[in-house]
């Protein structure tokens, strides 16, 4: 079932993080993982989160196919415990498949504090199955569980077929579930009287007040926004004088027998680009701790209710405004998690939204930039209004391109009971973000800060970045494009590789003026251009193709070429529109 | 004779039971999967603002739900 905690308990059972995601299907490749118990070496497999064996959604399909097409030897069925009422089915589909089986009643914790309580040896006889409660999140019943499954393991032989004939079955038993269903609960569950769960009916009243709801929905980001860069900005700076210390204290004397072509290759290209990255990771860390509390709490559904009528006039649902909303994580995911959807035109029109989404890698170029250019109290001006930009683009997108994706999928979502999200859950969470996107950006950067790196310094002999440079060539061969909207040469590289990915433009800039101090580059690029070019350029930035690696996922999420061209096209152009626009009125202007 | 109500109708507060479901097989058996069944009683917490989706709650599950759905789920007082 979805929304069970059933990738918690993946995580509890097999010590990895695999990524937990609150909607229903986020896990669509299949998680695996080694799992031991007691000299047993077994394979765990976290299946989609699915309603029922015989939906309609690409899940339950994926389910079916995998039950038709691979031997298990036990299949461990998770279930919310306070909504046994109707999530029993699934466990009845799997029994009458004739699957060994597991049943757990997890988010136990919960289930008490509503009032459910279930008489689990009864549920265990009635089925045939061994029945268990458990809380996931707070390592409740766990041992138990181990146990259990190792009992069963060792009752049964091993698979050797898959289920046969799976359709059938299943079209077989379905009339009769129901009436089970319902007599089991009858006779082994005691619902309570009364919604209980007073906490989340206050909250709701405020936090979904149709007045209120909205504008303490929005002061909510903007507090969590300002606390990320509150704690995290002197954070970064601090660790960027650390490493650039280590740079120039340790690495260079180190360094000082190569030759001089080599020595600048490993300290400003390589050196240089993996400090800027690795500097930013507690902004993004922070970034995902933050958006952990907002989708554990529950407070994420919540938005999707809020944003909905808003949404569905711009031809999307309350799910688009929540998978844009993790787009100003990382496009890439948000993308990914388009999937829950099943209209297609649905899906590509939020595919086109999405890209506009600030990521942090664009933030962090914004970041630097805005504090070379503006003083902080403006600078942090200058940072919301891009957001606010960012906004408007993808509102702007959704409007024009509607009438081509029009689409009526239903929508009908589950607002879980809001819930105290454990500091371990989302502190591993974040960690393993962090790692992502260490790992994930650090290719494109080694790639492209040592391809900006040779083109400023190839032909050898050449006089860094001078425009005989490859990279001086290249900039003027596009200053007919850029010259109007107040992209010079050497920007208009940073942006050539910015298309790449963002990680790089800042490394690439580092490069392209000679300067590995961050002070001594916000100087550099400070006598060089103006405050109205640079904001241009941070327009540009924001607007066009967030990186390869997003163009890569729309290709193969979307399966057409020309979309994704399109899709490319239209950033390009809305980029050029609005940095035009911008740097002719406001160079009238000044 | 009345006619039919519907759970789109059904005012901020009111509960009722679920008569009949008329939405094409695939959300059908996603209403029903959620909780959404005939003989189920079912109570709307709130109607969300500028013609906004739906808040109800049905058995132990709160759902959200746009009215055009919610249309074509009948209801008995």
């Amino acid at each position: 079932m979805p929304n069970t905690g059933k990738s918690t308990l993946f995580n509890r059972l097999t010590g990895s993080h695999a990524q937990i995601g609150n909607w229903p299907g986020l896990t669509v490749d299949l998680l695996q993982a080694e799992l031991h118990l007691n000299g047993h070496q077994l394979q765990l497999i976290d299946l989609p989160g699915i309603y029922d064996l015989r939906g309609h959604t690409d899940d339950e399909a994926v389910v079916r196919r995998f039950l038709e097409q691979t031997p298990v030897d036990l299949v461990l069925v998770v279930l919310n415990a306070s909504q046994i009422d109707r999530q029993l089915r699934l466990a009845l589909q799997v029994q009458r498949l004739g699957l060994p089986a597991v049943v757990l009643l997890n988010m136990a914790d919960e289930a008490r504090r509503f009032g459910v309580h279930i008489h689990t040896e009864q549920l265990s006889r009635a089925l045939g199955l061994p029945v268990l409660l458990g809380s996931a999140k707070y390592r409740m019943g766990l041992a138990s569980l181990q146990k259990t499954l190792l009992q069963r393991l060792d009752a049964e032989a091993p698979a050797t077929a898959p289920v046969q004939q799976l359709e059938q079955q299943l079209q077989a038993m379905d009339s009769a579930l129901e009436a089970t269903q319902a007599q089991l609960v009858q006779a082994a569950v005691q619902l309570p009287q009364h919604w209980p769960d007073r906490w989340t009916r206050r909250l709701d009243a405020v936090l979904l007040h149709p007045l209120l709801g909205m504008p303490l929905f929005l002061l909510t980001m903007a507090l969590m926004f300002q606390a990320i860069y509150a704690i995290g900005v002197p954070v970064q700076e601090g660790l960027g004088m650390l490493l650039e210390r280590f740079g120039s204290g340790v690495l260079q004397p180190l360094l000082a027998p190569l030759p001089a072509f080599l020595r600048g290759f490993l300290l400003e290209g390589i050196y240089q680009g993996i400090g800027t990255v690795t500097a930013f990771l507690p902004v993004i860390g922070l970034f995902f701790l933050a958006m952990g509390v907002v989708e554990d709490s529950g407070y994420l559904s919540r938005a999707a209710f809020l944003m909905d009528a808003l949404m569905e006039r711009l031809g999307l649902d309350g799910r688009s405004f929540v998978l844009s909303l993790m787009g100003f994580g990382c496009n890439v995911p948000a993308i990914l998690g388009t999937r829950v959807m099943r209209d297609r035109r649905l899906r590509l029109l939020t595919m086109l939204i999405i890209p506009f989404s600030l990521c942090s890698a664009r933030l962090n170029v914004f970041l630097f930039m805005a504090a070379v250019f503006f003083p902080p109290r403006l600078g942090g001006l200058v940072i919301f209004g891009l957001y606010g930009m960012s906004f408007l683009a993808a509102l702007l997108t959704a409007l024009l391109f509607r009438g081509r994706f029009e689409s009526n999928e239903p929508l009908v979502l589950e607002l879980p009971p809001y819930r105290l999200p454990t500091l371990g859950q989302i502190l591993g969470r974040a960690w393993a973000e962090m790692r992502h996107f260490w790992f994930w950006s650090r290719r494109f950067i080694i790639i492209g800060v040592v391809a900006v790196w040779l083109l400023n310094n190839l032909p050898i002999g050449v006089e860094p970045a001078s425009n005989l440079s490859l990279a001086g060539r290249l900039g003027s061969l596009m200053e007919p494009l850029l010259s109007p909207i107040g992209i010079n040469a050497k920007l208009a590289v940073a942006l050539v590789f910015g298309f790449i990915a963002k990680e790089i433009v800042l490394g690439g800039l580092a490069v392209i003026y000679g300067q590995v101090d961050p002070t001594a580059l916000g100087r550099a690029i400070a006598s060089d251009v103006s405050w109205i070019q640079a904001v241009s350029f941070m327009l540009f930035t924001l607007l066009y193709t967030p990186c390869l690696s997003t163009v890569a996922v729309i290709r193969s999420e979307s399966k057409r070429l020309d979309f994704t061209l399109m899709s490319v096209g239209w950033s390009l152009l809305l980029a050029w529109g609005v940095s035009f626009l911008f740097f002719q009125v406001a160079s009238r202007l000044s | 004779m009345r006619a039919p109500l519907r759970l789109v109708d059904l005012p901020r507060g009111s509960r009722a039971t679920v008569d009949s479901l008329t939405a094409d097989v695939g959300l059908q058996r996603r209403l029903e999967a959620l909780g959404l069944r005939p003989g189920q009683a079912v109570q709307m917490l709130r109607r969300g603002w500028w013609a906004g989706p739906l808040h109800i709650r049905v058995g132990m599950t709160e759902l959200m739900l746009r009215r055009r759905d919610a249309a074509l789920v009948s209801l008995v007082a």
